[in-house]
This record gives C-alpha cells, structure tokens and sequence, in this order.
C-alpha cells in the first residue's frame, strides 16, 4: 500500500477515535468552545488530506460535514442533538470508508448522496429527515479477501527492514531503561565498597550492555528531519496542478535529525504551513509575471540546529501579508480596535494570522481558508514548548519559522557548576572553553561592573552564571578562578562565566514543569547518570536576561519589544565610555577596540616628540588624546589599543569607565577634529570619537600597506552613512586595501558602468536611491562585475537576514562593527586573488 | 496510554461532584500540625526523603525537583505554599507524588498518614474565618475525631508561576 495512504489511514483512524467521544461531549455541553474546535479540526484535516489522495467519497462527505461544523463554529447555527446525529453518522460513514480503504486499498462504492444533501440540508437551516441518513455501505469484506492474501505474498519475498513501533511503547522502554541506569550505578557503588568483588567482571559487563543498550533506545527516537518531508514534494505538485500554480520546492537540512515524538507532532502543522505558501503565499503565473518575478514560485524548507535548538523555517517568494488586508479583518471580527492597531508594528499586526478562526482568503477553496490552519500550526507547536514566528515583506514572500526547544531530543551537553549547584549547557552552542585566572592565563577584567575577557584580540562580554541566576548571597568580588563557556546566540558572542567544568553527558532533555516555563533561563532539564536532576541553561535566556543586545533573534517573548526599531542607528551598539580631558566623556564603538591595556608607566618612552611603548615585540606609537595630558610618572597609563598585528597603535586616555549597550543617535554640532560629533548616553552628552584621525596621528603612514606587496586589493566601499565610512574603512585600509567610498547602490553602478575595476565589494544594505539588495542583484545580473565577491554590511544580521542577503547575491554577512570578522572576510573573499 | 486517557475526565470533575468510592478515598497528611487532606485518586506515589535539586529564579513555593525512576518531579513544599513557617532544621518531609495535567508534582508534607473515607455529604464548606491563603486551596472541612481536616484542591496547589 501506497506509505501516504497508509500514514493517512493511521492518522485518520486516530481522529475518528476521538471524534465519537468528542461530538457526544459536545451534545452534552453545546457551548463548549474547545470541544468543537477540536471536532472541526479532525474533520477538516480528512477533507484536507483526502483532497489529496483522490479520494472523492470520504472528501464529499467531510466537506459536507465540515460546511456544518463551521458554521455552528462561528455560531451563526446553533448545535442541536439532530445535528450531531447528523455529524455522527458522517463519523460512521468515514469509518466505513476508511475500513474500506485498509481493507482493498481503494475507497469502497457506496452513495453518500442522501447523507450529504441531509448535511447540506442542515446547513442551510433546514431539518433533516432522519431516514436520509441510513446506512449505505456495500459489503465490500469478501472482495477484500484475496486482496489481502496477494498484498501479503507480493511482501512476503521481501521482508521489510523497518517495522512500526507505537511512540508509547518507546517512551516505556526508555523510562525503563533510565531505571536500569540507575540501578546499575547504584551496583557499581556497592561493588567498589565491597572486597571481595566476585561479581565485578559479570558487572562491568552488565554495565557496557546498559549503556549500549541505552544509546539503542535513544537512538530508536531518532529520525532525519526528511523522513517527515517526504510527502511533501507530492503534495506541492498535486497542489500546483489544483492551484494552477507553478512551485518548486526546495529543501534543505533534510538529514537534520529530530526526535521522533517531536517530529510527529509537526508533521501536521508542517503540512498545513506548506499548503499555505502554495495556496495563499504564491500568486498564480499571471500575477508573477506582471510583477516581474519568476513564473515559477519557489517554496523553502530548511531545518538547522541553533543554539540548542532545531529551526524549520518555510519560506516563500510570494506576496507576502497584506497588512492592511489583515487589519481590516482584525477591526472586523472585533479583535481589536482601529486605535490599538495604530500603536502595534506591523509585526504584531501580522501576528494575527496565528488566532483562531482568522483567514485572509477571499474565497474558501477545498484547499485551505477556513482560518482553520495556523492556529492549529501554532496551538500544536505550543504544545511541545516551541514558537512559531513569521517575517513577510508584501510582493517578497513570507518565511515562517518553527523553533523546537530540544524537549524530547537526545544533546551532548557540557556540566557545569555554578554557585554550588550543576546546570547542563547544550554543547551545540558552545564554541570553546577558556581557564580564567590562575597563574598566566587570561583574566576576567571589569570595565566598572561589567565583566569582560580579552579573548584573541577581541573584547567578549561576560556573563557570570551565579549573578544570573542569583545564587550568590553576597556579591563576591573576587570570582580569582573559573572558567568562560564562550557561547554564539544569533552571532553574538559571549561568556558565561563558571566556577567548574566537569565533563560532556548525553542527555535526554525533558521538558520542564509547567509551573516553572515562565524561567527563560532554563530550556529543559534531565537526569543524570548518576540519577541527579540537573537543569538545562538556555544561552538564548541567558543572553536575552544579561541585557546583551540580540534583536537578531527570532525568540518570541523579546521579539515584541526588540523589534519596532529596525532603521539604522536605532539599533544598540556596545560603546565604550572613557574619559579623557576636561569636557564630556568620549565613547568608541567597542567593536572598534582590539584590546584595553593599563600600561606601567615606567615602560612608556620618549622618541623626540611622540611616545611608544614596547609592544608585544614591536614599537607601538601612543597618543594622548587630550595633549594637555600629563602622563603620569609611576603607576599605570589605560590605553585603547586600536589595529592588529605590526600596526597597533595606542590611544591614551585617563580612565576608562563604563561601556553600555545604546542607541547611537548623532548629533553632529560642535563638530572638532578627532571627534565624528556627540550622542547622549545615559542622559549625558558624549562625544564620539573619529577613529581614523586617532589613528593618523598614531601613524603617518596608516593607511600605507605593510604587509601587502605588489598591487593592493581595490575594495569599493557602498555605505550612505559618513559615520559609518569613517568607522569602517580607516580598519580596512590599514589592513592594506586600496578603497574606493560611494554612497549607494546607484553610484557603485555608475562606476561599473565607467569601466572601473575592483576586487570585491563591501556594501552596506539600507541605502538611498538604491539598496544592498538591489546593487547585489543588479552586480549579479551580468556586466563586468557579475563575479566579484560581495560582502554585506549590517546592523542586522539575524538568520533570517543573512538568508536574504544570501538570495540577493551576497557573498557574505556581516555585521556592523565586527571589524574582525570583515577583515576575515575580506582575507577569505579575496583569496583566490591573492594566490596568484 | 489508553488507560490514562480514560482517566482524565475523572481527574478533571470538580471534588465536589464525586460519586464512586474510590474518588471519596483521601490520603491524609499533616503540615505544621494542620491534618490535610488529597484525593487518592490524584496521588501516585508516596516517598520519604528525598534528594531534591535546587531550581533557582522558581517560584518560592518550588523546593526543587527530584528523580521518580526516572521521571522528573517538581517539588512544591506545602509549608510555603499554605503560609506557614519554615521546617525547622533537621525535620525531613515526606513526598506525596501527585498528577495534574499529565505531570509529576511532589507535596512536601511533614508527615502522611492514612487512607479514609470522607464522604461528601459531611463536608462542610469553607468557615467564613479561614485565613484567605487557606480559602484558596481548600475544598471544605471535615471534621475527624477531635481534628479538623482540610480537604485540599491540588490543581489550585499547583496553579504557580506563569
């Protein structure tokens, strides 16, 4: 038998298990809200399925059905027991169908005329005559016979290599397993006190078949992602030829393994999603054509591991949501007002898709647009503990996105100790680990009461894990020893800060109490070997509590908040606050920094008029920043150290103070040298420093290459923003690159269209005239630069972001300020060029 | 699983309308010297002392969790929950491991004591006096012998965090 129809009938027969139960309940209590939202749900995902299939019986009777059940849902027909006889006999009639259909494979005859005018009857009001609803069902048990006999001899040459295993019987195995774990550990406890251990060579052996036979149970849970794919590129072709659309669809991350329940659970909701893009999100040929996009629209899935947890994300090159469309929905069904509309983002507005009852389909088709669909998408994903969210630009597409906590998945985590208690770090999300303190390795300094390491050349905020999780009774200034997990939530970096690492465990993560769900830091807990319940951190929570500014996630709860600022220079940037002079402070963007050093005075020197140090084996000039500066003759000297390599160059200021995450607002009046204006921090005006003058005076020959020979790599340099041009390329050419600066998309053309020549492109997305996006697609539509690679320059770098600078025909993408990671990228970019 | 479905209209009906005898049946327990009260029908197991791990940022009425062969109970200690003092140290509670809503949750309780037989004609309801943190979670009184038993609700116990 055909697998769809298969999993179709076992799905199906599972429903229709519940649906006699649920429809008598509904009898007893006709008001009950849930119980009819659940039977029209059932009934709906038959029809829905079976549309499908071909399978015109059991469809014409759900349809009938459903037409019923909908509107005793929107309550414009009240629910009277002649009705659920009706709807009842509608279940039989499924049954007989679906008997039908196990036994022979094929819908059995019958006329469900009479049932389906009694249903059609009832909809339109009408009472319907009881004998319409009489049996119709042709024996059909003699012709099923020799069907079965020949299914199985044609099976029986061969035995098939898997074998269907209920989700329950699993769940036993592994409880009983843990048991099993526990008890043999107890043993070896015992055997390790005792002598005389006769028993110790039949124990350790009992020992290693425990613990194979626990990966095995563990391993029987899970599955690739594509097995629960594997109807889908059916299901977009039967849906392409009933739409009259054209879809392709692409998938990727197939071998992404899920957990079995796990993946159970949003096959459903998967389906319904996909069906969505292709009925709703995709325009048919016509509209594609007079919107000038590809005749053929395109339907993504992809699934990945982040930060300990799995993203499926089903996107589309559609029309995307129509705000407006969904508003005046919204204001009709009394979901909210005009007024409270006019305070959400557009966002949230778009959020609404996810109630119950809500569809922006002009029309009902067989295929979708009941407003029954997403709700049940988001209500099913809920239920394991995970979060849909959906970005959608109008005429571009939407791509929705389902994060699975690891709930009921099998991770390698990392346990730690913090305060006294272990927790369990997935290891997905953890890059490395470092030793702090004791003896000559790197230390955990403090910038006033933030703590930071100095990882390679690089400032990493810290985050000490007993602070967040409040299990110091007094605050400890002395945290001497540790170690840092250096973590990457959504391309940030960061450390948490431990007292004790022990080793990695598998571990079945279980999902938390739902007293407790409401603790963001936690993404699970789970039992260890030794029989301990130790907590799951989540690094997500833990960024997200820390205040470290990640709008780039796509988590629910701080999305809201985090995302009505998306313009450029709304967005938070970590400055570095310090003071130098008399006057206001003075801020650099931390990123700017490659390192903070407090240099003994007694090392600094005097060469004629400037001032050096000795440097990690070289001489590196020093500026005072204010040159009224009196150095100070003992003690130490702080010293931004800007540059890398040979070309380091130190700025000296008086103290360092503080660094904050702000929204960098500049106001360039009383504008002076070495100075790109002022914003206010922390309701006080700072001023901002203009690294490129610092740097030349550090240095005349700065932007001369040092370690490049031969002809310098001509970069053009795209971005609008003065600010930004002087942030980002005094770093670039003094890594040795020729740079061209234009201030958009149009005028990078022009240069192209002028016969210029260079090496690669860095260009920054939100620009006038002509954007990011555009200059890539136009670069990429053929001329002379169709091959250079490009690098995307942004403050917003979420995955989603990434994606559709990828799509545009960007190289790369990297955020703002992460000066490490464009000289990289550059370095990596240009490497073909350079070998020769 | 089946059996456990089954049972789930059982556990969702009100106290107040039980009607077999096996849903009249309350395990007793005492908490700072009051006797209390749950259904049986609720309680799946019946532990001593516990090693329960620490839950920081939970709520103060979570003691913690602990390993039920291999399932993960939380821990919610009765004494904080109803408002009354501390354990002293050196006193070690009793689990009472119930279900609500398909999870595990462990009442911490001083000490358990029997199975009974309450029925539900002789409740009676709140007094009007009872201390409103009580009123809360209390189904009704019963009067045994010389004490007073509180029946308590446990999904209303369990109704903490978000």
């Amino acid at each position: 038998m055909d697998d769809l129809l298969a999993d179709f009938l076992t799905e199906t027969n599972e429903g229709l298990a519940s649906l006699d139960a649920a429809l008598l309940q509904l009898e007893r209590n006709p008001a009950n809200g849930a119980v009819l939202s659940e039977v029209f749900r059932t009934v709906h995902t038959i029809k829905g399925t079976c549309g499908f299939l071909g399978l015109p019986r059991l469809e014409g009777v759900a349809h009938a059905a459903e037409n019923v059940l909908g509107l005793w849902r929107d309550g414009s027909l009240p629910v009277t027991p002649a009705g659920i006889t009706l709807i009842l006999s509608a279940a039989d009639r499924f049954k007989q169908i679906v008997a039908g259909l196990e036994a022979t494979g094929n819908e059995p005859a019958g006329d469900d005329g009479p049932l389906k005018a009694a249903l059609d009857a009832a909809a339109s009001g009408e009472v319907a005559p009881a004998e319409a609803v009489a049996d119709a069902a042709l024996p059909f048990a003699e012709t099923a016979m020799p069907e079965i006999q020949a299914d199985t001899t044609v099976t029986g040459g061969n035995a098939p290599q898997t074998i269907r295993v209920a989700v329950d019987v699993l769940e036993e195995l592994m409880v009983l397993v843990s048991e099993l774990v526990l008890t043999r550990n107890q043993l070896m406890q015992l055997a390790r006190a005792e002598e005389n251990a006769a028993f110790a060579v039949p124990l350790q052996r009992l020992s290693q078949i425990t613990s194979d036979l626990q990966d095995g149970v563990m391993k029987t849970r899970m599955q690739p992602i594509g097995n629960a794919w594997a109807k889908l590129p059916r299901l977009v072709r039967d849906l392409s030829n009933d739409l009259g659309k054209r879809i392709e669809l692409e998938m990727r991350g197939a071998d992404t393994e899920l957990d079995r329940q796990v993946m159970e659970l949003i096959k459903d909701p998967l389906t319904h999603m996909v069906r969505n893009s292709a009925d709703h999100g995709l325009e048919t040929p016509e509209q594609r054509r007079a919107a000038g996009k590809k005749e053929t629209g395109r339907i993504l899935l992809n699934a990945f591991h982040e930060g300990g947890h799995i993203v499926l994300q089903i996107g589309d090159d559609g029309r995307g949501l129509n705000t407006d469309r969904i508003k005046a929905k919204v204001v009709a069904q009394g979901l909210a007002t005009e007024a409270e509309l006019a305070t959400m983002s557009e966002r949230d507005i778009q959020r609404f898709i996810f109630r119950a009852g809500f569809s922006t389909a002009a029309e009902v088709t067989s295929v979708s647009g009941r407003g029954v669909g997403m709700d049940v998408v988001k209500t099913n994903i809920e239920r394991i503990g995970g979060t849909v969210d959906l970005t959608s630009r109008e005429h571009k597409g939407t791509t929705f996105s389902i994060k699975i906590p690891l709930t009921l998945a099998i991770a390698a985590a990392l346990i730690v100790e913090a305060g006294g208690e272990r927790f369990a770090i997935p290891q997905a999300g953890v890059l490395e680990l470092v030793r702090v303190g004791g003896g000559d390795g790197p230390k955990v300094e403090r910038i006033k009461n933030s703590a930071v390491l100095r990882l390679r050349g690089q400032l990493l905020p810290l985050v000490p894990l007993k602070h967040v999780l409040q299990l110091e009774q007094a605050p400890s200034q002395h945290e001497s020893e540790g170690f840092v997990v250096v973590t990457q939530v959504a391309g940030q970096l960061f450390g948490i800060v431990v007292d004790r690492v022990f080793d990695t465990e598998e571990i079945v993560v279980k999902p938390v109490a739902p007293i407790l769900r409401h603790i963001t830091m936690f993404s699970g807990n789970t039992i260890l070997g030794d029989g301990s319940v130790i907590m799951i951190l989540d690094p997500n929570g833990i960024a997200r509590a820390s205040g470290l500014g990640l709008e780039g996630t796509t988590d629910g709860g701080t999305m809201e908040e985090a995302t009505t600022t998306t313009r450029r220079g709304e967005r938070n940037t970590a400055l570095l606050l310090f003071r130098a002079g008399a006057g206001a402070p003075k801020a650099v963007p931390l990123g700017l920094v490659a390192r903070l050093e407090n240099l003994d005075a007694a090392r600094i020197e005097r060469t004629g008029d400037s001032l050096v140090v000795q440097y990690r084996g070289t001489l590196m000039p020093l500026v005072p920043l204010d040159s009224y500066m009196t150095l100070p003759e003992t003690g130490f000297q702080s010293v931004l150290v800007f540059g890398d390599g040979d070309r380091a160059m130190g700025l000296m200021v008086e103290e360092i103070l503080d660094v904050v995450d702000t929204v960098l607002e500049m106001d360039s009046a009383g504008l002076r040298p070495g100075f790109l204006g002022s914003c206010v921090v922390d309701g006080k005006v700072t001023d901002l420093l203009d690294t490129s003058y610092w740097l030349k005076q550090g240095q005349a020959d700065w932007f001369e290459p040092s370690g490049l020979t031969g002809a310098k790599p001509r970069v053009l340099v795209a971005e609008d923003s003065e600010f930004f041009r002087n942030l980002i390329v005094p770093a670039i050419m003094a890594a040795g690159y020729d740079v061209t600066t234009v201030n958009n998309g149009r005028e990078a053309l022009r240069l192209r269209d002028a016969g210029e020549r260079y090496d690669i492109i860095i260009s920054d997305i939100n620009m006038p005239e002509l954007d990011g996006f555009g200059l890539a697609r136009a670069v990429r539509d053929g001329g002379a630069w169709a091959e250079l690679p490009m690098i995307a320059l942004s403050s917003a770098s979420s995955p989603s972001d990434v994606e559709r600078g990828r799509a545009a025909g960007f190289s790369d993408y990297i955020a703002k300020f992460d000066r490490d990671a464009l000289l990289g990228s550059l370095q990596h970019c240009l490497q073909p060029m350079l070998a020769r | 699983m089946q059996t456990a479905q089954a049972m789930k209209p059982d556990e969702r009906a009100p106290a107040g309308s039980i009607t077999s005898d096996a849903a009249s049946m309350m395990l007793t327990l005492s908490v700072a010297g009051q006797l209390c009260a749950v259904p049986v029908l609720s309680v799946r197991d019946v532990l001593g002392v516990q090693t329960i791990t620490r839950i920081p940022l939970a709520p103060r009425e979570v003691a913690g969790s602990l390993n039920l062969r291999g399932r993960i109970v939380t821990a919610v200690d009765l004494r904080c929950r109803l408002g009354l003092p501390p354990r002293e140290a050196g006193q070690v509670a009793m689990s009472v491991v119930v279900e609500v809503g398909g999870e595990l949750y462990s009442l911490l309780a001083d000490q358990v004591g029997e199975v009974l037989t309450l029925n539900a004609e002789e409740r009676s309801p709140n007094p009007q006096t009872l201390d409103a943190s009580w009123k809360e979670f209390s189904l009704g009184v019963h009067r045994q012998g010389d004490q007073l038993l509180v029946l308590l609700d446990v999904d209303q116990l369990m109704a903490l965090g978000a």
